[in-house]
């Protein structure tokens, strides 16, 4: 304002005013100066620091393979998202062809596999990933136990028949069910020869947890209602280097599982690891079904030389829970 | 010729005595009102059974993992297979040079359009997530049967809407001067779809080139809808799917089915809309003539299917044929092949049969017959897989249908009679200028 009374006569008052704004931008100038320069200082600390902490550095073994060294404090803990998780979920581990060996002279319906592999992919009692069957092929041969999981086909009806690529084939032999992508026509369960699926018809079991759980698809977890779910192969254990659940579930050294490449297999139960072709040629192995040209990857050794008896034992009445 | 034939006198003065026949029944007078009221509240309370299914998941229904497929898929199956007539009554017997087909062609349309529209949303609702509709077009993969029968469905719809409407053009330009005391909305609607048209003798030889490449295209497309739906059950390795000769078999089951539905049709539009000069006895008779071909076709390819596995008995095929002739599914197996097929074949070979009210009768019961033997075609095979069914509920092994599922399965048949009735009733039903011009033909070629 007293600008604007410049132009007219100069009075005392504008005098004052004048010389203790004069003196008020200087304190202000010594003030700004002196923050600068503090400011500076600071920061040429901060980088002091910051320069230190290069030093400590860690070795990291990346994804291919390669060893590198990262600065400690950049490293974090690596939680997958689900574009992350889907990502590697379908792709699959590299070099790796997984099998099944199933030796049904072993097998006296313990059903620990199948509960195994119930607790592991929430699923109810009679929702089954694997079931195990009472199998009986004529009147004269004697009756059997058979545990029946997917058979990971290498020529998988499912998979062609698939609209929208929800289930499909990955590079170690795995068949995947991508239940984010599912639209629930169910044409993968009149495909399979082997009745390996099953269909959310409900709501699926809720297991504490499942909300707030990022949706894998090497577990299958949270299960969707109106999508499919079956067996993995405990896809999630073997990124783990683990059998799977059901096979180290088995307390009767039915299952042997392992990778073709490296054509060895090891017993779930025993730990004892054997050469594969060795194992199929000395008990004559057979896959389910093959004339159907389906080649499962899953070979069964026939029920000769039992260790036990055949006892059913009483049967179980399986009731719907909705 | 055909210029001058439809710039004639004569032609007019007929086209003037048809209109008034056929446009008479065009309008909303109360019986529409009461019958649209009444399938319009039906099918509101089945959608609210939908919404039951929407909500709590397939599980409402008797579908489990054994029998995964059920009454929709069976009910789809039907309704791809009825709509398959239009391509027969105009396509086949029209290019054919079958002139008495024409006052039916449009009926044989409407049942087409109606039937195939209603297909595409009955597939929907046996899908466990609905929503994910999209997924079928962001995502489809062109290996599945799902997306060329989704792709070949959609394509008939589209013929057939214009197969429908094309040929309507000019009887809406015709009708458009005679629709007095008629709603305004209507008026106007005849007055937009009938794009102005003037009768000029170049607009009718467009036209009818148009339709004939219609008609010609809509060949392959219905062959392929039929066939399509029928490799949903031949690829897989099921028994009792498993065939080769899924295809024809279906196609020729397709004719019977739709020509059931197209006679029961004109009859009730021979009574309700008073067309007895139009849909004469003759037509009936001309129908039961076709009916008894299709159904003779379609009792071949039955033979071959069932005798041919049924002699072998493979392991697999016996089970599922025993269930058939002799187990729980015989009573309904034979009744169908009996009453729906053998019975009216032998009865229909008398002329005294072939006339319009046995004729709805043996119709009705083909027809019904029809839909069952969808359901044994799908559902049966599906009860004994490859592997013993063990370890589940009772009601995971046995398939019962429940009531939420057949009001589902209602509410296609009431939006079906929806399409059917809006179709019959806003247009005229009865090709008016082409009927007129077949007359004049004729009664030239007489004189």
């Amino acid at each position: 304002m007293p600008l604007k009374k410049k132009s007219s006569e100069k009075t005392k008052i504008d005098e004052i005013l004048e010389s203790s704004r004069r003196d008020f931008l200087k304190k202000v100038g010594i003030v700004g100066a002196a923050s600068v320069a503090g400011g500076a200082a600071i920061y040429a600390g901060y980088r002091f620091e910051k320069s230190k902490n290069n030093a400590d550095t860690i070795k990291v073994l990346t994804e291919d393979n390669r060893l590198v060294e990262i600065p400690k404090d950049q490293v974090k803990d690596f939680k997958p998202d689900l574009k992350a998780l889907q990502t590697r979920g379908r792709e699959g581990i590299q070099g790796r062809k997984w099998i099944w060996v199933i030796d049904l002279s072993k097998c006296r319906n313990a059903r620990k596999c199948v509960e195994a592999c119930q607790e592991a992919h929430h699923l109810r009692p009679y929702e089954y990933h694997i079931n195990t069957l009472v199998m009986k092929e004529s009147v004269n041969t004697p009756a059997y136990f058979m545990p029946k999981p997917c058979q990971h086909c290498d020529n998988p009806p499912c998979v062609s028949v698939c609209p929208v690529d929800a289930t499909f084939k990955r590079q170690d032999g795995v068949v995947l069910i991508d239940n984010e992508r599912c639209i629930g026509c169910r044409f993968c369960m009149a495909a399979c020869p082997y009745s390996a699926r099953t269909f959310h018809w409900h709501e699926p079991l809720v297991v504490e947890g499942d909300k707030d759980q990022e949706y894998n698809v090497e577990l299958n977890l949270p299960q969707k209602k109106g999508t499919i779910t079956k067996c993995l192969m405990s896809s999630d254990r073997l990124r783990e280097n683990k059998l799977p659940y059901c096979v180290s579930a088995c307390p009767n050294g039915v299952y042997y599982f392992g990778d073709e490449n490296e054509n060895a297999v090891t017993n779930g139960t025993t730990k004892e690891t054997v050469n594969l072709k060795e194992l199929l040629e000395k008990n004559g192995g057979y896959r389910l079904m093959a004339e159907l040209g389906t080649k499962p990857r899953v070979y069964y050794l026939p029920p000769k030389n039992r260790l036990f008896d055949f006892k059913q034992g009483p049967e179980t009445e399986y009731k719907e829970i909705t | 010729m055909t210029g001058s034939v439809l710039s004639s006198g004569q032609y007019n003065k007929k086209l003037d005595s048809i209109a008034a026949d056929i446009l008479k029944n065009v309008g909303l007078n109360k019986g529409f009102i009461v019958w649209m009221g009444f399938l319009v509240i039906a099918f509101g309370a089945c959608i609210f059974a939908y919404t039951i299914q929407l909500r709590k998941g397939l599980g409402v229904t008797g579908l489990r993992d054994i029998t995964s497929w059920g009454m929709y898929i069976a009910n789809f199956v039907f309704f791809v297979a009825t709509s398959l007539v239009g391509m027969l009554i105009s396509c086949v017997l029209g290019l054919a040079g079958a002139k008495w087909v024409k006052p039916i062609g449009r009926i044989a349309e409407i049942i087409a359009v109606a039937f195939a529209a209603v297909a595409g949303l009955v597939i929907v609702s046996d899908m466990g997530r609905p929503d994910r509709l999209p997924y079928v077009f962001i995502f489809g993969r062109v290996q599945s049967p799902i997306l060329w029968d989704v792709s070949v469905v959609t394509t008939y719809f589209v013929l057939s809407l214009l197969l429908w409407f094309l040929p309507m053009i000019p009887d809406l330009a015709i009708a458009r001067t005679r629709l007095a005391n008629r709603p305004e909305f209507l008026i106007k609607a005849y007055e937009i779809l009938s794009f102005k048209w003037i009768h000029h003798e170049t607009q009718y030889k467009i036209l009818k080139q148009a339709v004939r490449i219609l008609l010609i295209l809509v060949i392959p497309t219905a062959f392929a809808i039929h066939t399509v739906t029928s490799w949903l059950f031949a690829f897989t390795p099921r028994a009792g799917w498993d065939s080769t000769i899924f295809g024809p078999y279906f196609v020729s089951g397709a004719f019977v089915s739709g020509t059931a539905a197209v006679i029961i049709a004109m009859y009730f539009f021979r009574v309700n809309y008073n067309l007895k000069n139009y849909l004469t006895t003759d037509h009936f008779e001309k129908m039961g003539r076709v009916l008894i071909l299709v159904s003779v076709l379609y009792l071949y390819f039955n033979l071959n299917e069932f005798f041919v596995p049924g002699y072998k008995m493979k392991t697999q095929d016996a089970i599922h044929l025993k269930e058939l002739f002799t187990g729980g599914h015989a009573l309904l197996f034979w009744g169908v092949q009996l009453c729906g097929l053998i019975i009216p074949v032998f009865l229909m070979l008398f002329r005294s049969i072939r006339r319009p009210t046995p004729m709805l009768i043996i119709s009705l019961i083909m027809l019904i017959s029809a839909w069952l033997k969808r359901f044994l075609i799908v559902v049966p095979p599906q009860a004994h897989p490859y592997l013993p069914v063990q370890n589940f509920p009772v009601e995971w092994i046995v398939y019962k249908p429940t009531l939420i599922e057949t009001l589902v399965t209602a509410a296609s048949f009431l939006l079906v009679l929806i399409i059917v009735t809006i179709l019959s009733k806003l247009f005229p039903v009865i090709p008016i200028w082409e009927v007129a011009e077949d007359e004049i033909k004729k009664e030239n070629k007489e004189v």
